[in-house]
């Protein structure tokens, strides 16, 4: 199927149901926790890839409405190690063809993404991580700051600022996506292709037999499973004490912002790891901005509005064209970060429970190539090769993922 | 934006403070005999509970001192704060 891309102005209604709404079966080959979209994303490539349709993914909520429905969508693969190029690399190459794959429209805008550097220290590591993407074949441009000026006009590069722009990393394949769209989209062809949505549907307990799961306990009563894995992001460590082990993941707020709807002056994606701000400029107009995380553990989807100042006091300076805008709306989700900033995925100490987890700030531009590696690993029951490296036992081999610089701080 | 109680000064504001995750872990006693296992538990995980959470800050802009205090992490609200080394308040309810 071709996908008719559209602009701002042909932005069409909101879909009808798209997806069926069943009771829960007494049992499945596999319940997938969490219906964001890594969930919804494995459930799909599990009967797409594998035939495995008899599935069920289970929502505490609603579909989506969990850190899904809440990230500023950014979208790159130029990240600074080799483990970390091979998965989100191969979830961007499946963002590339993934409208046309699922049948469903997702906005996906190649409109690249700009990562600027503002010290001395700052410009040496962005141009490591630009040499290390070099060597790793992910498309990767570094701009002095008059081509940052020349491909976003709107971004003030003098050097009598507190923070100036010495530089930046550009990937033009990076960009944006609908969020909703994309969950939507992987919702509809799951379930067309027979896998059980069930919203409103809350794992209390995830039961373990002779080091064997064997179903969860929910508020929708027992339901067996030959096979469970767990996407539920900040609450991966309320499920993983269900069943019995640890992780080591902080659950924290992180917030985004969004104006109200404004002439287009913004058509890449700029991103500003040392000042704590990004932003884009959505389809509709509303610049959509985001930050660091706030500092302490929370369930609470909610955090200060100090990181929202401080943020747009950021924002303000690279961009004093801002200063006229008006803060409409703003929102956090709770993600789940592990000590080096990257996912926990795999196998875990009981059998047939699975582990996908640790995306923490940036896990939406993965949804395809974690779903689809996740997948893989549930169906032969070990480590897809993408998958390996980001075992639970990497912390006791030490042999850390540390992306402190690419994904702590943003996306 | 948290109030927090400093248990030396009195409540503040949030940015007056720094974060200082789970409290009381305290440095191995034998570290030559720790396990690989041991050593990844002391130094990466900690808890992360749904719920009261007992929890260091640090007063950094103000008398620069660490303590303890309970928090809820569903709603933020905060329990006793407390000085270090002395007798962890019971968990509130
Ligand atoms: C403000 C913000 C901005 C972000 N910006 C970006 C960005 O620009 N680019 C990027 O790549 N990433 C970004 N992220 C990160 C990204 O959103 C997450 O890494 C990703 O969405 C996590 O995977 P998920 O979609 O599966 O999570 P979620 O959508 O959170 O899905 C987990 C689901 O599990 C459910 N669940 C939990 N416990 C249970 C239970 N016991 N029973 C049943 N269901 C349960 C939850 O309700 C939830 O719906 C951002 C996140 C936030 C919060
Ligand atoms: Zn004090």
């Amino acid at each position: 199927m071709t996908i008719k891309r559209r602009h701002t102005e042909e932005l069409p209604e909101h879909p009808d149901f798209l997806w069926k709404n069943p009771s829960p079966k007494k049992s499945y080959d596999v319940i997938v926790i969490g219906a964001g979209g890594h969930g919804l994303a494995t459930a799909y490539y599990l009967a797409k890839n594998f035939g495995i349709t008899n599935v069920a993914v289970l929502e505490k909520g609603y579909l989506a409405g969990g850190n899904m429905g809440r990230n500023t969508t950014i979208i790159r693969s130029n990240y600074l190690w080799d483990e970390s190029a091979g998965i989100y690399e191969k979830s961007l190459q499946l963002w590339e063809g993934l409208e046309e794959e699922v049948g469903y429209e997702m906005f996906f805008d190649q409109r690249g993404v700009m990562t600027l550097a503002h010290s001395v220290s700052d410009l040496r590591s962005k141009q490591r991580n630009f040499y290390a993407n070099a060597v790793n074949d992910i498309d990767s441009q570094w701009l002095t700051p008059e081509e940052v000026k020349k491909i976003a006009p709107i971004v003030n590069i003098s050097p009598d600022v507190r923070y100036p722009v010495l530089g930046a990393t550009y990937q033009a394949r990076g960009g944006i996506a609908k969020h909703d769209w994309v969950a939507w989209g992987y919702a509809k062809a799951a379930s067309d292709l027979g896998v059980d949505l069930i919203q409103g549907c809350e794992v209390k307990k995830v039961k373990v037999e002779n080091g064997k799961v064997v179903g969860v306990d929910t508020n929708q009563g027992f339901i067996s499973a030959n096979k469970v894995a767990m996407a539920a992001a900040g609450h991966t460590s309320v499920l993983s004490e269900m069943a019995g082990f640890r992780v080591p993941l902080q659950s924290r707020p992180l917030q985004a912002l969004v104006s109200e709807l404004l002439e287009h002056v913004l058509d890449t994606v700029i991103m500003s790891g040392a000042v704590h701000v990004y932003v884009s400029q959505a389809h509709k107009g509303e610049l959509v901005m985001g930050a660091g995380t706030d500092a302490y553990n929370s369930y609470a989807q909610r955090g200060g509005f100090h990181v929202i100042e401080h943020q747009l006091a950021s924002a303000l300076e690279l961009f004093p064209i801002f200063s006229r805008a008006h803060l409409l709306r703003t929102w956090g989700g709770i993600v789940d970060i592990a000590p080096d900033a990257s996912p926990i995925l795999g196998l875990t100490p009981v059998e047939h429970l699975y582990i996908n987890s640790g995306w923490g700030t940036g896990g939406f531009k993965a949804t395809p190539g974690s779903g689809w590696a996740f997948a893989d690993t549930i169906a032969h029951n070990r480590p897809h090769d993408l998958v390996k490296p980001y075992s639970l036992n990497r912390f006791v081999t030490g042999h850390l993922i540390d992306e402190h610089g690419a994904a702590g701080v943003a996306h | 934006m948290l109030l927090i109680n400093c248990p030396w000064c009195g409540p503040r504001d949030e940015t007056e403070f720094h974060y200082g995750s789970e409290a009381h872990i305290g440095y191995p006693e034998k570290p030559e005999d720790l396990t690989d296992k041991q050593w990844a538990e002391y130094i990466f995980y900690r808890n992360n509970p749904k719920g009261w959470f007992a929890e260091r800050w640090v007063h950094n802009v103000g008398c620069r001192r660490w303590f303890n205090i309970w928090r809820n992490t569903v709603n933020h609200e905060f329990g006793p704060s407390y000085k270090p080394f002395t007798k962890q308040p019971s968990r509130p309810q």
